[in-house]
């Protein structure tokens, strides 16, 4: 250890790196807090999804679930809890668009950026708190899902890897969602701003049905959109190669999530920066 | 080089067909209370937020301890603190939390960071309600709060903006006290207010902004000379006014100002003598007024002087944020 100068006392880190690592984890220790402090907000994050998964499980299990394509997989909610999750984790990720604008209407934000620290502190502390609690419902989830019936039929190992690929795809969403609230600045606002795409990637997708049912039109659009290529990723691994639809690969799907993932944070993780740093503007 | 520590020349910023600032000029040295006086939508807010770089000018320059606000804002915000108009502290945090967490984003180690906090909250006297959560404090205590935090990283220039706005007298005063006691310690605060009373109890220096730009400048009691000082004002019935309009007239030897929506005269009072006159040449008359006072000058009659029309308030007004669960 080197010996302390009186001013590394006070102000300890030096490199730009240490600093910005630092002013995130200040800024999600800041956001896990309210999640913590008002516990009804993680509470009714976490009673709506359990309820869908419930409700589609024992209500609509039982003729969606004969269906011909689904009835191959034993139970519907082995096809169902991967679905879920990605649908539960989607959803989670549009309360950093809330949050950002709850931060912006009471003007923290602008206390954060007259101060000097990292610019990108705010957004990334914001979304890893996100992602965080999102972790946490996804897990309960999955709890639940093996509590009325879910079994993987593939390792554990598989298991860990296809709940990683839906945070991965939870943590680049909410850089999208965090480019939504940015731009319409104002909380209601990015509440039903964030549905815009929400609903029809959530909707239009594997999560639920097989999209073989689809017409053709819409059927293009659900193959390739992210949520079903997600949906899938995580089926193959959890489920095996048969769960997917005819043609596709574990592997190959597995690959297209971890590219959507990708492109997702290279082009939203600029544009979120850009439009922080103008946001006052 | 300048000495100024906070020097804007010709800054203009636009929103849309609005002109918040329409090229605004200001300097003032190290050391001092700047007080910026103005109605609302004058612009006041707009310039703190130039100067704190969260917003960019449209045109002209700004420095703040000589550092370019546009060029450098990152060195800029090593040199400042700001407490914006609506109190910035999580509701779900203890006043403790919300301070140290700012300590900590101006780099202080997090004993630092804990030492600084907890002679900020004694100072600011919130020591006892440390560590309760926000939400269960009043509005001036956030206030106070708001301001512990923009002091925390002991900032050379401290942006206030309104700070007393909304807040009972008594706390008003300690915030004052406060303030006043900051300067003592060296640091240069720029604040804004609507209150002549309180940019004159504070500032060594005022400037009177209205449309975003500078309309007047000077000590407070140069501006008090322009405004005259204090007035004697009165409303009388109806139909009495016109014999006191001609009656004032000749106590001081000019035309009364009457304000047309509610009939209230007034006219400069050198001392409290200008009263017991007018009252007397009342009571000659046999007209009893409604009311009758000696008033200290506000903001409006600095208006009233200088432009030759009263303060239009700005049609926008104040943004106050939406409060979030608290
Ligand atoms: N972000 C913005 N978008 C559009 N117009 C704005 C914005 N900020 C300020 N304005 C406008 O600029 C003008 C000056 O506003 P500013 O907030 O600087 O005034 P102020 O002197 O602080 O007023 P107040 O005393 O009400 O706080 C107003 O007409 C206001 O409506
Ligand atoms: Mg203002």
């Amino acid at each position: 250890m080197t010996a302390l100068t009186a001013s590394d006392a006070e102000t300890t880190i030096t490199s730009p790196l240490g600093r910005m690592l630092r002013d995130i984890g200040v800024i999600t220790k800041r956001n896990v807090l309210r999640n913590v402090r008002l516990p009804q907000l993680l509470l009714f994050a976490t009673i709506q999804p359990v309820m869908f998964l419930l409700l589609f499980n024992y209500v609509f299990g039982g003729s969606i679930g004969r269906a011909p394509q689904l009835a191959q997989f034993g139970s519907y909610i082995n096809w169902l809890v991967p679905g879920i999750i990605i649908q539960t984790a989607t959803f989670g990720s549009s309360q950093t668009a809330v949050g950002l604008t709850e931060d912006l209407q009471a003007g923290v934000i602008d206390r954060f950026r007259s101060l000097p620290m990292a610019r990108s502190a705010v957004l990334a502390g914001r979304t890893i708190s996100d992602l965080i609690r999102n972790a946490f419902v996804s897990g309960l989830m999955l709890t639940v899902g093996a509590l009325i019936g879910f079994r993987y039929q593939t390792s554990f190992l598989q298991l860990v890897f296809a709940f990683l690929i839906a945070m991965g795809f939870a943590f680049s969403f909410s850089w999208v969602m965090a480019a939504v609230g940015l731009a319409v600045k104002d909380t209601e606002t990015a509440q039903t701003a964030s549905f815009i795409p929400l609903f029809p990637l959530v909707f239009a997708s594997s999560v639920f049905v097989s999209v073989e049912s689809l017409p053709d039109w819409l059927r293009v659009f659900a193959d390739h959109q992210p949520v079903t290529v997600m949906a899938n990723a995580m089926r193959g691994l959890m489920l095996g190669e048969a769960a997917l639809p005819a043609g596709t690969t574990v592997g190959g799907t597995v690959t297209a999530s971890l590219v959507w993932i990708a492109v997702i944070l290279l082009i939203f993780f600029p544009l979120s920066v850009r439009l922080y740093r103008r946001a006052a503007g | 080089m300048t000495t100024n520590i906070v020097d804007v020349h010709d800054v203009v910023r636009t929103f849309g067909e609005v002109k918040a600032l329409d090229g605004m000029s200001l300097s003032f040295e190290p050391g001092i209370i700047y007080g910026l006086l103005g109605p609302n939508g004058a612009g006041k807010t707009t310039l703190i937020r130039v100067l704190a770089t969260l917003l960019k000018p449209t045109s002209g320059s700004a420095t703040v301890a000589g550092i370019d606000v546009v060029a450098d804002p990152d060195a800029v915000r090593t040199r400042i603190g700001l407490a914006g108009q609506f109190a910035a502290v999580d509701a779900y945090q203890t006043g403790r939390e919300n301070v140290e967490m700012v300590g900590r984003l101006y780099n202080l180690s997090k004993r630092e960071a804990r030492r600084r906090t907890d002679e900020v909250l004694e100072r600011i006297d919130l020591m006892d309600a440390a560590d309760r959560q926000v939400k269960t404090y009043s509005g001036g205590m956030r206030r106070r709060l708001d301001l512990a935090a923009s002091m925390v990283g002991r900032p050379e220039v401290l942006f206030l903006d309104e700070p007393t706005a909304g807040i009972d007298p008594r706390s008003r005063l300690d915030i004052w006290s406060l303030i006043e006691d900051l300067v003592e310690r060296g640091t240069t605060i720029l604040l804004t207010t609507q209150y002549l009373d309180e940019a004159d109890q504070l500032a060594a220096r005022i400037g009177v902004i209205d449309r975003g730009t500078m309309i007047a400048e000077g000590t407070a009691d140069e501006l008090k000379d322009m405004v005259g000082g204090s007035v004697v004002q009165l409303t009388v019935p109806q139909e009495k006014q016109s014999t006191v309009v001609g009656l004032l007239r000749s106590v001081s030897g000019d035309e009364p100002t009457i304000d047309q929506s509610n009939g209230r005269m007034s006219i400069p009072a050198s001392s409290a003598q200008t009263l017991l006159t007018v009252a007397r040449k009342l009571e000659e008359a046999s007209i009893t007024p409604d009311d009758i006072g000696l008033r200290k000058p506000t903001l409006d009659d600095v208006f009233l002087s200088i432009t030759g029309h009263a303060a239009e308030v700005g049609e926008a007004g104040p943004k106050r944020p939406a409060r979030s669960r608290e």
